[in-house]
């Protein structure tokens, strides 16, 4: 390691200059304020030919022939056609895991609506869907596993034969849960998360070409981890990865759904191999409610239990995901249901624990992992179940969560379930959010009568996001792919500018500024003339990708590493051409400086490309280019958190709820820029009152999928999105370059729990509890009429 | 997805369409402001052999004051309505109801006659219209016949509409001084369909109410006498006077099982009720 410290105090400096810390304008907004950002679907190649599939109408059924009309047949492909592929295997090394094959095209049997049986390819969209229509399906149908709770039932259709039952995988955490029984409080509730879709602006999509020079496939495709769709690739075609390409270029959103290797991907690429077509598929809006980007499904019976104080002395959950008909890649289908179970204690502290989960196969697509993965849902229950403590302790629900959190003096702490909390101040987060939010006047208001007859109620929730969490997390699940040291190229160019090459991808998390900052901070080059690549497995260096919160943490680290290096190099030929001892010299500002002379990065840069006449013969020649490698000391993860704290108006009668005031308590250790941070949390924020309120992709008993377009698949929307209090704590992660935590998902986690929770605290008069999301206007009445305190038909 | 592929005509006058329509053999759709068609055709739910496109005639588009009420033609658009820039004869009913019609660049297009010949159940005009005691005109090359709103949308996306007939028109009557107007609809978000509508007009001085529920997956719930809702007669204190039982029982006559889906109709027509009595 070189001299360059990674002092936390100075780091943490806020706005200072363009170096970590610094509220930085986005140096890639310039091209998408204009317009001029590049996604799939603006690709255009040569005689580009349009794919559209032929999709399964059934959620279960077994293929008994797939007509093609004659004049079709050069243009339309089934899974006979296919040799050579192989299909999707995404297997988990838990234990019991029993493995899903996922046909690129159907083969067999159809598993879930949209199930992508036949693909068609004409010169447009509009006529490849018409070729599509020409095809028909002789389907036997079988009864459709729909409902998660039921799939265990003896007797129930089986989503794949050979296993004898519908589950994934069964696990159970227990720690010794028989000294909580006899605890004076115990609740039990019955929770559950609803089907969602992740919905980002910019599905999904697929750009394929062949070079016969190069004797290369390029997928251009909105990829978060383009290498890891390599290796899937790869896998699938049975060809070399020198032989792939992947180039993800600009995304509008990825969310976790835009990490999942898709059949199309593997369709698109297999024929633009073998006709040497170039081909396109772009993902429309229908496919992507009824085919893809499912999330969320969760189901909890859950038992806390607690002493009189609200103390907690254990909890005991079976929890049930939905995980739909496939493993998908590389995630797993197990990824979900493992997460809750390790994960549920959250930063709380208890004595006791018991979780058993069950991942479940369905007649649905398959459950993918959507910003906060299985978070959501956990905090959903758990935050819910700690109000019902409060109510029966009879405290204020903040006492609860005050008197059961980790101490920031117990830090770092290993929790019930052996997670390792690196840093934080937990109760003080509480205490900021319920001064901002002012509990008191929020209480003092309930008491009196609003004049429009609405209820007011407060609500909050707690949550961790383990981020950046590596091989010693992932080994343990054993998933197709597992983060090692994450890597990062930093190249010095001739003109004294940087390029930096990283595996992850930035897709709205601002990477493209957050590691040039990171650069910053450490060559002092401006960061106008710093430019990061990523987004091409021709130009990057391999990486497992962004997803989990990990890219700020790990390939922030590695272009750290890397111009580290750079940093030595450049001081040791500047002290050559300063005519001084290395250990003379030091970085300042992007100069090597001795004690009365300087000379720039830049004018070393040009010396070492342009004039290397110049350099002495025994100048060090491994250059201005460097690859650094990068782990966390210790990889099981940063933990950032944040208390949410609403207030809400709920009309009884209509169900409708508004949201009064918002504010988050946040934090993420050191912020590199603190408005990306700030842009993070919006942006999670909405997608977390969608789960609250709107968002619901329903099934019917024959596995159809109800919500077919924007118009019953409701997204919360400008008007939806109150602008929250944002208040951020900054406590440097103890193990991380700079002390930054990964904080990309957690917007998303807290707000369905704190916004149930103030409307069950609104409602509580009535007798309410709404422990279903999302709580629609129907569920918000169908319980106020249930509890039997509404007056008749119009109250 | 893409709409299948379709024969296009744009006729250049009334005549010209009516024509075309009484030719066309196969499936024909009537294209005006294409709000809910333009998505139906892309979902490939309508796969007509022609699409007429109507937004080009000047007959459509004329309004008139004609006696005791509003002659306003079928391709004004919801945002004409909204900006004034057609007569009201409603003391503003109509433009408060135009102007809250899903989002600004629906209402630009998006026109009256087009909206009720849909007859999406959800839609405003199909529930704000016949509690004003509006009449539509329909017009074929066999002449021209007019109907009550609430006689013409049958069921959800069904009308009595005929193949070869084209809305011409629909009239609104001059709003009495007297008469009271409320318009209420529930929405999960500003701009998306209603699960829930009611209009209100109540006259306490002619003693009579007209009342429209709707968004029920059905055609709306139409009262032309709605004296059953107060009590059996109108006067100045039907507010009071709303029975909420007369009207949850329609509604459970009209097959809304669901008793919260009730509830919260009866609770908006009360706030049009509310309104009205404002």
């Amino acid at each position: 390691m070189s001299d360059v410290k990674h002092d936390l105090s100075s780091a943490a400096k806020p706005g200072a200059g363009q170096g970590v810390g610094a509220r930085l304008l986005r140096k890639e907004d310039d091209r998408f304020m204009r317009g001029r950002g590049q996604y799939v679907a603006d690709i255009r190649l040569p005689d580009l030919r349009d794919v559209a599939f032929v999709r399964s109408p059934l959620a279960h059924a077994r293929i008994r022939a797939i007509h093609v009309p004659e004049r079709y047949r050069d243009v339309v492909f089934t899974a006979a056609d296919l040799a050579g592929v192989t299909p999707i295997r995404a297997v988990s090394g838990l234990p019991g895991f029993k493995i899903s094959e996922q046909p690129v095209l159907a083969t067999g049997k159809v598993r879930h609506v949209g199930e992508l049986v036949a693909m068609c390819v004409a010169a447009t969209r509009a006529e490849a869907e018409d070729i599509a229509a020409s095809v028909t399906l002789d389907l036997e149908p079988l009864p459709a596993v729909h409902d998660m709770r039921k799939a265990r039932d003896a007797g129930a259709a089986l989503v794949h034969e050979h296993w004898g039952d519908n589950v994934f995988l069964e696990s159970v955490f227990e720690v010794d849960i028989t000294p909580a029984l006899d605890a004076p409080i115990k609740v039990t509730r019955e929770i559950s998360t609803a089907r969602q879709c992740m919905s980002p602006l910019e599905g999904r999509g697929v750009v394929a070409t062949f070079d016969r020079r190069l004797d290369q496939l390029t997928l251009y495709t909105g990829a978060q981890m383009p290498h890891i769709v390599r290796n899937g690739l790869s896998d699938c075609l049975g060809i070399e990865q020198a032989r792939i390409r992947i180039v993800s270029p600009d995304i509008g959103g990825g969310f976790g759904h835009k990490g999942i290797l898709l059949p199309e991907e593997v369709c698109l690429g297999w024929l633009a191999m073998r006709q040497g077509l170039n081909l396109r598929w772009i993902e429309d809006r229908r496919e992507h409610l009824n085919a893809s980007a499912n999330c969320r499904e969760h189901d909890y019976r859950i038992t806390v239990y607690a002493d009189r104080d609200g103390r907690l002395r254990g909890i005991d959950c079976d929890a049930i995901v939905d995980s739909g008909a496939y493993s998908s890649y590389p995630f797993s289908a197990c990824l979900e249901a493992a997460q809750v179970a390790s994960i549920l204690p959250g930063p709380y502290r208890m004595p006791a624990y018991r979780c058993r989960t069950f991942s479940v196969a369905t007649n649905k697509c398959p459950i993918l992992p959507y910003r906060g993965v299985a978070r959501t849902g956990v905090c959903f229950a758990l935050e819910i179940m700690l109000d019902a403590v409060a109510a029966a302790a009879g405290i204020e629900p903040f006492e609860v969560r005050l008197r059961n959190l980790i101490e920031p003096g117990q830090m770092p702490f290993d929790n019930i379930t052996r997670k390792h909390f690196d840093s934080g101040d937990y109760p003080q987060a509480v205490h900021r959010a319920i001064d901002a939010i002012d509990v008191a006047a929020v209480r003092a208001r309930q008491r009196g009568k609003e004049p429009d007859g609405r209820l007011i109620g407060l609500g909050l929730s707690v949550y961790c996001e383990q981020a950046a969490h590596g091989t010693s997390v992932y080994a343990g699940w054993g998933i197709p792919m597992v983060p090692g040291h994450e890597q990062a190229t930093a190249r010095l160019t001739p003109d004294g500018g940087l390029e930096i090459r990283v595996g992850v991808h930035s897709h709205g998390q601002g990477l493209e500024t957050t590691l040039a900052q990171v650069a910053h901070e450490i060559l002092g080059i401006d960061t106008a003339k710093v430019r990061v690549v990523h987004g091409d497995t021709a130009m990057t260096p391999y990486s497992t990708g962004t997803w989990g919160s990990r890219s700020m943490v790990m390939a922030g680290g590695a272009v750290g590493t890397a111009c580290e290096q750079i940093a030595e190099r450049a001081k040791r030929i500047g002290a050559k051409l300063l005519q001084l001892d290395p250990a003379a010299v030091s970085l300042r500002d992007g100069r090597v400086c001795g004690p009365h002379s300087s000379i720039g990065l830049s004018e070393i840069a040009h010396t070492w490309y342009r004039r290397p006449q110049d350099l002495p013969p025994d100048v060090d020649p491994a250059g201005l280019e460097s690859i650094g490698g990068y782990k966390p000391q210790r990889d099981s993860g940063t933990f950032s958190y944040a208390v949410h704290a609403v207030t809400v108006a709920v009309d009884p009668d209509l169900g409708d709820v508004e949201l009064l005031d918002y504010v988050i308590v946040e934090d993420g250790g050191v912020l590199v820029n603190p408005m990306i941070v700030d842009g993070q949390i919006y942006g999670g924020l909405a997608q977390g009152i969608g789960t609250a309120l709107y968002e619901e992709m329903p099934f019917d008993s024959a596995g159809q999928p109800l919500a077919t377009t924007l118009a019953d698949y409701l997204l919360p929307g400008p008007t939806e999105v109150p602008e929250p209090r944002l208040d951020h704590m900054e406590t440097p992660s103890p193990y991380t370059m700079f002390g930054v935590k990964g904080i990309g998902e957690g917007g998303a986690i807290a707000p369905p729990a704190a916004i149930t929770n103030a409307v069950n605290d609104a409602l509580r008069p009535l007798g309410v509890e709404l422990l279903h999301s999302p709580i629609s206007p129907r569920r918000i009445v169908e319980a106020v009429l249930a509890a039997g305190e509404a007056e008749r038909p119009a109250a | 997805m893409k709409a299948a592929p379709f024969l296009y005509q744009r006729p250049v006058d009334m005549n010209a369409a009516l024509a075309l329509m009484a030719e066309a053999k196969g499936a024909t759709k009537l294209l005006a402001g294409g709000q809910s068609l333009g998505p139906m055709l892309n979902l490939r739910l309508v796969q007509p052999d022609l699409i007429i496109d109507i937004s080009g005639l000047a007959e459509l588009k004329q309004v008139k004051r004609s006696g005791g009420e509003l002659v306003i033609g079928a391709c004004i658009t919801h945002g004409d309505i909204e900006d004034g820039r057609i007569p009201d004869v409603t003391r503003g009913a109509m433009q408060r109801v135009a102007g809250a019609i899903a989002y600004r660049a629906v209402r630009n297009r998006g026109t009256i006659g087009g909206s009720l010949s849909h007859a999406d159940p959800a839609a405003d005009w199909v529930s704000a219209l016949p509690a004003l005691g509006a009449r539509i005109r329909l017009r074929s090359l066999a002449g021209m016949r007019e109907l009550a709103i609430e006689d013409f949308v049958t069921g959800a996306l069904e009308s009595v509409l005929h193949p070869a007939e084209i809305v011409e028109a629909i009239c609104v009557p001059v709003m009495r001084p007297s008469a009271r107007w409320g318009y209420v609809k529930a929405c999960r978000k500003p701009g998306e369909f209603a699960h829930a509508i009611a209009a209100v007009l109540v006259d306490p001085e002619a003693a009579t109410a007209r009342v429209a529920i709707g968004a029920i997956e059905a055609a709306p719930v139409v009262l032309r006498d709605a004296a059953s809702l107060f009590g059996g007669r109108i006067n100045g204190d039907f507010k009071r006077q709303f029975d909420a039982r007369v009207a949850d029982a329609l509604l459970t006559k009209a097959g809304i099982t669901n008793a919260a889906d009730r509830h919260i109709h009866v609770a908006v027509l009360r706030r049009a009720i509310d309104e009205a009595a404002a």
